[in-house]
Parts: structure tokens; C-alpha cells; sequence
């Protein structure tokens, strides 16, 4: 794809960003609201990294040590909620944010007011989530799932703050992903097809129909717990003809097609940046569009994998383990594309390759953790247990933050208009994947050893690795701080980059100078 | 005392826990003591392998294109960017292998959820924080909760082998025999586990949840709690001590006959 | 697609941040209201937040539509930006046929498996050992534990007012319609007349299910904790309530701004929003009518 770059030709009434507070407060500029969701969400990102590291802490040894098994389990909780609503999905809506009308060629998002309430719901959402741990009683400690009845008649004062919370926070999230597809739909540039759109686009238009369907689904579930913690309903209490599972399962059904909305987008950076770096375009580009829309038409059909030990029938069982198996096929086609990408390529290792690569390698280790837990009767063993903890975490790290890491690094030039160390950038790169497979991997181990999560002490045997997991953990939250370093140094002090500071990149957001205007394509390009 | 003739009768023939499960560097799955649990772990295993064969050619195939086409050395990139043929076969391929997958799977997953012919029944039911198991066959029921020192959790003491693991009345099952459990809770959701058995099982306030076991060995399993079911969730160990079935018998009487 | 006139991005807008802050104060409120209802605590001062919170939420919402509706009579949206909107609306309403969906979804569980189980039928009919003597049917009148959930006396049936109240939604939509084809023809009184008697219908439907609500609490003790009936029930026909207010409240702000001659032949998204979502509620409806009453 090549495009032409008389975007700023018409630059015609010339007006930047307003002075001081007022900017960030009342923007409309899909650049300004970007920034905004990415620095927030790596705050909240060291917010939930510093509840880990209490996990973590109090798990180097048997016994209780620092905290209490009730503060504990806030922790897990909060750690849960932070990471995914807070600090992962506002990341890829900044990131959606800056970059698709930039990959589209439009001069914003499609309805700018509405993208900056989408994040100041996100900031009102967080402060509630976040005033918990601040109340009597304690902030939510049911897990993230927030199962009923620990949920409602055993939960906390502060779960109906929470409930209200997720309410805004999905409110925020779902006026994002309709901003994104209106913008996608309907503000490409001409010459610009669906099937011209560059992989990162074609990826949120899929998450963002994801969100659209399944948030509503969480509201819906929340607002149950909420009735049956005050307004005496029965829905999840068997006394009065409900039942509890009823809300794992509305949960799960949202929650599944979350995890894909968790790692969409990230498939999609992939999908940018190991072209860019292989110099060769992007292998089997229709099957990746095919793919991605298989993953979320499949998500909806698999939310029971996670309750195979709630006491399914077994047709419900047999027909959730099947469905889940056949998720690994469109992922496998995704994973056998890159490394075809690569495969005689002329591949150069700037830092967002390193975690392009440190992506694949490393998801696909969670992708066949993924296979053994869809064996229903296998994950009767697995199920609840360190398994499956280091099972997700090996999606979503190397998954939705290495994504993440990775754009940062791509995009930074563009945004600030200057380049960072690459040497420090590597270090980065180095010490975040070993400290996390320091971290996580030894939890395989703790975890098909009978090591139950959510656990706050545990037995003498499962000591040792549990000692070498917080290690790991402390080695990884650590050398996250070194990325606040590379970015305001970067950002500082960085030397000048061009507008297209990679030489493989394709693409319309190469075509705008270095750091990109606050206003571009004012006047749309067209694609060729 | 019903504890102290527990005790006795189930101590007379209880065999140490198996070295495996309590292993400072265990780091895979119990084969168990179950048929159902032996066959998991061969699941378990075959799975695992499969996985482990994919995972090593898709580093190879990562590590080949990374190291012969360096830009460095001079690599001159290709420009092929699609090949229908190829993408049929990577579908079709693991399509095939997840069949070979699903086989064995649908059919323990059959076997498990066969509950029929049981020849004892053992009604187990979660509280925060222990259980309750009622034989249903018998007059017997007593709750079974942790006895680990609060000194040993607070460091003051040292740690035992069976920290966390322990009870003071532990389950006494027989072997060869087919035991039918059906699990429930009396307040919020929490998970039966004996690995040792090859499954867990929710037990959900208000229903009740069927599996079962037939123990081969007789021996200590310990289990533990596996879904959270708040601050006592690390608290509620399961310890079932399997005799055989004339020693089992003879608890029976014990424990009815000191009863009424 | 016009490129000559650029996309209209608005300089900055106050609304945002002030809707952002009347959230926060009127969730927080209502928040602390219910926990300290169910604390016995005193609730005054978070009602006051709450109440200040939903002024601020009022106040943003009739400024932020005053703005978007001048720049809209300044003529600064061009076709695409009317594109844009109707992309916003018809997502919108998607999401919230995910939410029925959702409810919908509860209710065919709790009907044709948690309900049948408890009453010893099924797969887990176990569980009816818990509850000695229960039985399943629907609607259900005694619940496993009736000292703990006392049962509704009866429900609602389905052929009196529910069927009136159907009548008069599906009539509502007709009205629209006719309302809809008259402004399309430029005809503005019959416009502004069969949009009048839309609002109207859905204000008597209102009033009818005020009705049957005081009914079935005072007479037929179908209450909210009634056991599960009474549960879904009330939330189902209570949050469609809800969105007829809401769509309602769109369609009577849509014929003031008809009285004021705001809208054309030709371009009348706001009013097209207001009838999609209409018709979206009336939708709603008969599959409650359906599922919740007759069957």
C-alpha cells in the first residue's frame, strides 16, 4: 500500500493545541485523548504492578508474613480489575486513538466529544474502583469474576461501589469502540477498502464490535448482584429458584470474548511491526482478516471452558471442550503467518521487533497451555489451580502488554517526534522477558503439582518454586520502571526522528512529519 | 470420643503420604490412585507431548528465519506474501491433531460423568471454612476441619510436612470400593480437590454436584480448597485416609456403636 | 465523498469533563446511599451528592445537545458527519440488545434449567434433596425455601393490561411511522400530530405498568423478593420501563425541536435516532409479552 502525502498541503486554518490545564480537560484531538488513556494506563499499570508485587511478596515464603489473608485477597482482586480495566484496554484505546485516524488517513475520530467523555468515564470509573481499598470493610475480595454469594450476601460494603464502577467503566469503553468503528467505518480515506486497511485497524473494528456485544452482558450481570445485594432478588440464590452458576455463566460469556478484546489488538500491532522489520509484507493478509473475525465469532461459543468443573451436563461440556479446541486452529494459521512474515525476510532487531518476536515465541507457550486446559477431563486437574495463573499470564504479558511495549516503541518517534536509546530499549526488552519467564513459567510446575490460586499460604512443597517465581516477579515489575526512564528520556532528550524512522514501514502514518501534527489529513489522501 | 476412635481406627493402617505429592520440586500432575486419574494423567501426558512437539518446531522455525535472514548479513527480503496451499495445510493439520486430542477426552469425560452403580455415598458440604461429609449409608457425619498451628502460620513454630494439609477428622474411605460424592456447599461456592483422585469439583450452595472415585491404593491423599470462598480459602484442607475394606468395616462399627 | 469541506472537529468542549464529574458525584451518592441504607446509617448526605450529580448530569446533557444542535443549524456537519452519527445510534442500540439479550438469556436458564433442577428433574436433579417437597413449575408460585423467599399469591396474566399495553406499543410505532411518511413529505402537521400521539401512547403505556406494578405488589405479594418470578419479572419489564421513559423523553425533545421547525425532508437525523430507538423498545417489548407473560 502506498499513499501520497499532500495531506498537509491544505493545512489551511492553522490552529494548535490550547494553553495549559484546558488543553488536556476539554481536547477533542485524537492525540491529546491519546496521550491522556496511555499515560493513565501505565499508571494504573504500576498501580496493579505494585499489587503483585504484595502477591508476590507474600508468596516468596510459606506462612503469613507481610499481609493478611483478607487484604490478600483484595489484592488478587484489585490486581485483576486494575490490570484489565484499567491499565490493558484504555492502553489499546489510546493507542486506537492515536494511531487509526493516522492509518485511515481521517482528521480525528468520528465523534470527538464523545472520545474525550469515553476517557474522563475511564478516570471517574477508576476513582471509584480505586477508593475501595480506602473503605471500611476493605476493597472487593471475591476475585475479578466476583462469583455470587461471596459477591453478594458474603461481599463487602464496597462491592456496590465496585458494581457502579464497572458500570461506568463500560459505559466508557463502549462509547470508545463505537467511536472507533464509526471512524473506521465511515472516515477512511478514498481508495481506502476494508480490505486495504492496514491489520491493527482491521483488528479493532473486531474488538470493537467485541465490546459493543459483551459489555452490556457484564452490565447486565453486575447489575443482578447489585438487586440481590439490595433489593432482595433471588437471582443467584438457590433458596429463591436461582442459582449461582447463572451468573458465572452470564460472566463468562462476556468475559471470554473480553480475553480476545484483551489480546486483538495486539495481534494486529504484531501484525505492523514484523513486517516492518522482516522488510517483506505481511504473509497470508486475507487469512489474518479471516482469522482474527473466526477468534471473535468463536469467543462467543466457548464462555462454559472456564466452569467445566461447575457441574455442566455433560452434552454442555463435551460440545464447550470442542468448541475450544477448534480456537487453536485460527490462532495456529496467525502464529504460522508471522513466522512465514519472517521466513526469508531481512529481519533487523530494533526494540519492537524484540517483542514482536518476544510475542510470538512466548504466546505461543500460552497458546498450547491454552490446548491443555480446553481437555475437559484434563482440566479437572488444571482448573482453579498455579496452571492456569501462569496459563494466562503467558497470554496476556507477552500477549497484550508486549503488544503494547512494542507499539510504544514503534510509534514513539512519531508522537514525540524523537527516537529512544536502543540500547536501553533492548535492556528493557531483555530483562522484562526474562523476568517473566523466571516469574511464570515455574508456576506451570506449582500449579499441575496441586497448587491451588488464590491462596494466600500454602503447603512446605510448593515452596522453592514459589521463592523463584517472586524473584522473577520483582525482576519484572523492576525493569518496567526502566520504560518511565526510556520514554522521558526519549521524549526529553531523544535525538531528532525522521518522519519515517523505519525503513521498512508502510503505511499512512509514515507519511506525516515526525512528531505528527496536532492536526492531520485535514484535507483526506488518497490510496492507491 | 468419636475423634480419638477416628483417629485410632483410621491411623492403624494409614500409610505415609506418597513421597510424589509432597515433593519440594514437584512439577507435574499425581498419576493417582484412581482409574479415572491414571487415565487423565495419560491425557494429560499425550497432550502435553503433542503441545511440547508443536512448540519445538515453531521456535525451530522462529530461530531458523531470525538467524539465516539477518538484515545484518545482508538478507535480501523475498516479496511472496501469500500461498493458498500452505494455509489450507496449516489449518487442516492441527484441525486433525486436535482430533486426535478430543478422542481419548470424550471418552473419560463419559466415564466420569458415570456415577451409576455406586456402592457407597458420601455427601461432602463446604463451610466457610471446612467440610461436612455425611455417610449416607451409614449413621455418620462430622465436619473436618484445618488443624495447622496458628504458631506455625505466624512462623513462630517450624513447619511440618503436612502444614496446610492436615485435619483433625479426616475423611476414611474404603478401597475397591466405588464411592459416589455428592458435593454442595452451606454458604458460598468452594472446590473438593483430591489430585490424588484426578478431579475437583464445585460444590455450589443450594445444588448438589455428582462424581465419584474407586481408590486402588489405600494410603493419605490431601486435597485442598480450590475456589475462592473468601479468607479461610487456604484453610480448609481435605485429608481422606483410604483403608481396606475390613479395617473400614470395623471404623464403621466403632464410630456407630460409640454413637448410640 | 466530498472532500472539499473538511470534517467539522469542534475546538474543545466543557461537556465532557462536567458530564465525567456529574458521574462521579451521582454514583458515588447513590453508592453511599445504598450501604448505609443497608448499614442503617443516616443517607442525607449522599443523597444531596447524588441529587447534585444528577443536576450536573442535566445540566451537561441540555448543553452539550444545545451545541451539537447549533452547529448542526449552522450547517457545519456535512454527509459524513451525519454518517458518523447514525454509525454512534445504531451501535448504541446495539449494545443495548446485548443487555435483553443478557436478561433474556437469565431468564431461559432460570426457566428451563435452574428451576427444573431444584425440583429434582434433569441432569442435576440431585439437587431436589436439598429442598424436600419443592416443585418445579413456572411461573413460580412456592420457592424451594418459602420461609426465606415467600412466594407470590399469583402473577400477572398476560391478557389484561399486558395485552392492552401491547396494543398500545405496537400502536405507538404505527403512529410513528405515519409521522415519519409525513415529515419525509414535508407535511408538518401531521408530523408533529402523529409524533404527539406516539409520545402520548407511550406515556399511557407508563401509566398502565404503573398500574399492574401496584397491583402485584398489594394484591398478588408478587414482589421484587418474591423469589426468582418476581426477581427477573420486575427487572426485565422494570429496565424496559426504563428505556420507554428514555425513548420517550428523545421523542418529546425531538417535537419541541418539530415545533421549532428545526427539522427537514431531507435531514432529520436526530429525529430518525429517536424514532430508531423507538422502535427498538417496542421490539423489546413483545418479546416480553412473549416470554415473560404469556408463555
Amino acid at each position: 500500500m502506498s499513499a501520497v502525502a499532500d495531506a498537509h498541503a491544505a493545512d489551511h486554518h492553522d490552529h494548535g493545541p490550547a494553553k495549559g490545564i484546558g488543553r488536556w480537560l476539554f481536547t477533542t484531538n485524537h492525540k491529546d485523548i491519546g496521550t491522556m488513556y496511555l499515560v493513565f494506563s501505565f499508571a494504573m499499570f504500576l498501580a496493579g504492578g505494585a499489587m503483585a508485587m504484595i502477591i508476590r511478596a507474600e508468596l516468596f515464603q510459606p506462612g503469613l508474613q507481610m499481609v493478611e489473608p483478607a487484604f490478600f485477597n483484595q489484592m488478587t482482586t484489585m490486581h485483576g480489575l486494575v490490570m484489565i480495566f484499567g491499565a490493558v484496554m484504555p492502553a489499546f484505546v489510546g493507542l486506537a486513538n492515536w494511531m487509526i485516524p493516522l492509518m485511515v488517513g481521517a482528521p480525528d475520530m468520528a465523534l470527538p466529544r464523545m472520545n474525550n467523555w469515553s476517557f474522563w468515564l475511564l478516570v471517574t470509573g477508576s476513582l471509584i474502583l480505586m477508593s475501595t481499598l480506602f473503605m471500611d470493610g476493605g476493597a472487593p475480595n471475591f476475585g475479578w469474576t466476583a462469583y455470587a454469594p461471596l459477591s453478594t450476601t458474603y461481599g463487602p460494603d464496597s462491592t456496590t461501589f465496585f458494581i457502579f464502577s464497572v458500570h461506568i467503566l463500560g459505559i466508557s469503553s463502549i462509547m470508545g469502540a463505537i467511536n472507533v468503528i464509526a471512524t473506521i467505518i465511515n472516515m477512511r480515506a478514498p481508495g481506502m477498502t476494508l480490505m486495504k486497511m492496514p491489520m491493527f485497524v482491521w483488528t479493532w473494528l473486531i474488538t470493537a464490535f467485541l465490546l459493543i456485544a459483551v459489555l452490556p452482558v457484564l452490565a447486565g450481570a453486575v447489575t443482578m448482584l447489585l438487586m440481590d445485594i439490595h433489593f432482595g432478588t433471588a437471582f443467584f440464590d438457590a433458596a429463591g429458584g436461582g442459582d449461582p452458576v447463572l451468573y458465572q455463566h452470564i460472566f463468562w460469556f462476556f468475559g471470554h470474548p473480553e480475553v480476545y478484546i484483551l489480546i486483538l489488538p495486539a495481534f494486529g500491532i504484531i501484525s505492523q511491526i514484523i513486517p516492518t522489520f522482516s522488510r517483506k509484507p505481511l504473509f497470508g493478509y486475507t487469512s489474518m482478516v479471516y482469522a482474527t473475525a473466526a477468534i471473535a465469532i468463536l469467543s462467543f461459543l466457548v464462555w462454559s471452558h472456564h466452569m467445566f468443573t461447575v457441574g455442566l451436563p455433560l452434552p454442555g461440556e463435551l460440545f464447550f471442550m470442542y468448541a475450544t479446541m477448534i480456537i487453536a486452529v485460527p490462532t495456529g494459521v496467525k502464529i504460522f503467518n508471522w513466522i512465514t512474515t519472517m521466513f526469508r525476510g531481512s529481519i533487523s532487531f530494533e526494540t519492537p521487533m524484540l517483542f514482536a518476536i518476544g510475542f510470538v515465541v512466548l504466546f505461543t507457550v500460552g497458546g498450547l497451555s491454552g490446548v491443555m486446559l480446553a481437555i475437559a477431563p484434563a482440566d479437572f486437574q488444571y482448573h482453579d489451580t498455579y496452571f492456569v495463573v501462569a496459563h494466562f499470564h503467558y497470554v496476556l504479558i507477552p500477549g497484550a502488554i508486549y503488544g503494547i511495549f512494542a507499539s510504544v516503541y514503534y510509534w514513539l518517534p512519531k508522537w514525540s517526534g524523537r527516537m529512544y536509546s536502543e540500547a536501553l530499549g533492548k535492556a528493557h526488552f531483555w530483562l522484562s522477558f526474562i523476568g517473566l519467564n523466571i516469574a511464570f513459567f515455574p508456576m506451570h510446575f506449582l500449579g499441575l503439582a496441586g497448587m491451588p490460586r488464590r491462596y494466600a499460604d500454602y503447603p512446605i512443597q510448593f515452596a522453592n518454586f514459589n521463592q523463584v517465581s517472586t524473584i522473577g516477579a520483582f525482576l519484572f515489575g523492576a525493569s518496567q520502571l526502566l520504560l518511565v526512564f526510556i520514554v522521558y528520556k526519549a521524549v526529553k532528550s531523544g535525538p531528532k526522528a525522521d518522519a519515517k524512522p523505519w525503513d521498512g514501514a508502510e503505511g499512512l502514518e509514515w507519511t506525516v512529519p515526525s512528531p505528527a501534527p496536532y492536526h492531520t489529513f485535514e484535507q483526506p489522501p488518497r490510496v492507491d | 470420643m468419636s475423634v480419638q476412635a477416628l483417629r485410632a481406627g483410621a491411623l492403624a493402617t494409614a500409610v505415609t503420604a506418597p513421597s510424589s505429592a509432597l515433593a519440594g520440586w514437584g512439577v507435574n500432575l499425581p498419576e493417582g490412585v484412581t482409574s479415572i486419574s491414571n487415565t487423565i494423567y495419560d491425557i494429560h501426558m499425550w497432550v502435553f507431548w503433542i503441545c511440547v512437539a508443536i512448540g519445538v518446531g515453531v521456535f525451530l522455525a522462529i530461530l531458523w528465519s531470525v538467524l539465516a535472514y539477518r538484515h545484518s548479513k545482508g538478507a535480501k527480503p523475498a516479496h511472496f506474501h501469500e500461498n493458498t496451499t500452505v494455509e489450507l495445510i496449516w489449518t487442516v493439520i492441527p484441525f486433525l491433531i486436535l482430533i486426535m486430542m478430543a478422542i481419548p477426552a470424550t471418552g473419560t469425560l463419559v466415564d466420569m460423568y458415570d456415577t451409576s452403580d455406586a456402592e457407597m455415598e458420601i455427601k461432602v458440604t463446604g463451610y466457610q471454612w471446612r467440610w461436612q461429609y455425611e455417610y449416607m449409608d451409614e449413621d455418620i457425619s462430622f465436619f473436618s476441619s484445618a488443624d495447622t498451628p496458628r504458631d506455625a502460620e505466624r512462623n513462630l513454630i517450624k513447619k511440618t510436612e503436612d502444614y496446610k494439609y492436615s485435619v483433625d477428622n479426616p475423611l476414611v474411605l474404603p478401597v475397591d470400593t466405588k464411592i459416589r460424592f455428592l458435593i454442595t456447599s452451606n454458604d458460598v461456592i468452594h472446590s473438593w480437590w483430591v489430585p490424588e483422585f484426578g478431579w475437583k469439583q464445585d460444590a455450589i450452595p443450594g445444588f448438589i454436584n455428582k462424581n465419584w472415585a474407586k481408590i486402588e491404593e489405600p494410603g493419605t491423599y490431601y486435597g485442598l480448597c480450590a475456589e475462592l470462598c473468601g479468607q479461610g480459602h487456604s484453610d480448609m484442607p481435605i485429608e481422606v485416609k483410604a483403608v481396606p475394606k475390613d479395617d473400614y468395616r470395623e471404623w464403621v462399627a466403632e464410630q456407630t456403636g460409640e454413637d448410640g | 465523498m466530498s472532500s472539499n469541506q473538511s470534517y467539522y472537529v469542534p475546538e474543545s468542549s466543557i461537556w465532557p469533563i462536567v458530564g465525567a464529574v456529574g458521574m462521579l458525584l451521582t454514583f458515588f451518592g447513590l453508592s453511599t446511599v445504598l450501604v448505609n441504607q443497608s448499614n442503617g446509617d443516616p443517607t442525607t448526605t449522599a443523597w444531596v451528592v447524588f441529587t447534585v450529580g444528577a443536576l450536573v448530569l442535566v445540566y451537561m446533557i441540555t448543553g452539550w445537545l444545545r451545541d451539537v444542535i447549533r452547529e448542526s443549524r449552522a450547517g457545519l456537519y456535512d454527509a459524513q458527519m451525519d454518517r458518523s452519527f447514525r454509525q454512534g445510534m445504531s451501535w448504541f442500540i446495539f449494545s443495548e440488545v446485548a443487555f435483553f439479550a443478557a436478561l433474556f438469556g437469565s431468564l431461559f436458564y432460570i426457566r428451563f434449567f435452574a428451576v427444573p433442577w431444584l425440583g429434582g428433574e434433569g441432569a442435576k436433579g440431585t439437587a431436589n434433596m436439598l429442598w424436600e417437597g419443592f416443585q418445579a413449575q413456572w411461573p413460580l408460585l412456592n420457592n424451594p425455601d418459602n420461609s426465606q423467599f415467600a412466594g407470590p399469591d399469583a402473577v400477572i396474566g398476560p391478557w389484561g393490561l399486558p395485552l392492552l399495553n401491547t396494543l398500545i406499543l405496537v400502536t405507538s410505532s404505527i403512529t410513528l411511522t405515519l409521522s415519519h411518511k409525513a415529515l419525509k413529505y414535508d407535511k408538518r402537521k401531521p408530523t408533529i400530530y402523529w409524533l404527539a400521539a406516539t409520545v402520548a401512547l407511550g406515556a399511557i403505556f407508563l401509566f398502565f405498568q404503573i398500574e399492574e406494578y401496584i397491583e402485584a405488589y398489594s394484591h398478588l405479594h408478587l414482589t421484587l423478593d418474591s423469589g426468582i418470578y418476581g426477581s427477573i419479572f420486575f427487572l426485565m419489564t422494570g429496565f424496559h420501563g426504563l428505556h420507554v421513559l428514555l425513548g420517550g423523553i428523545i421523542l418529546f425533545v425531538v417535537l419541541m425541536r418539530l415545533i421549532k421547525g428545526h427539522f427537514s425532508a431531507h435531514d432529520h437525523f436526530g429525529y430518525e435516532a429517536g424514532a430508531w430507538y423507538w422502535h427498538f423498545v417496542d421490539v423489546v417489548w413483545i418479546m416480553l409479552f412473549v416470554f415473560v407473560y404469556v408463555i
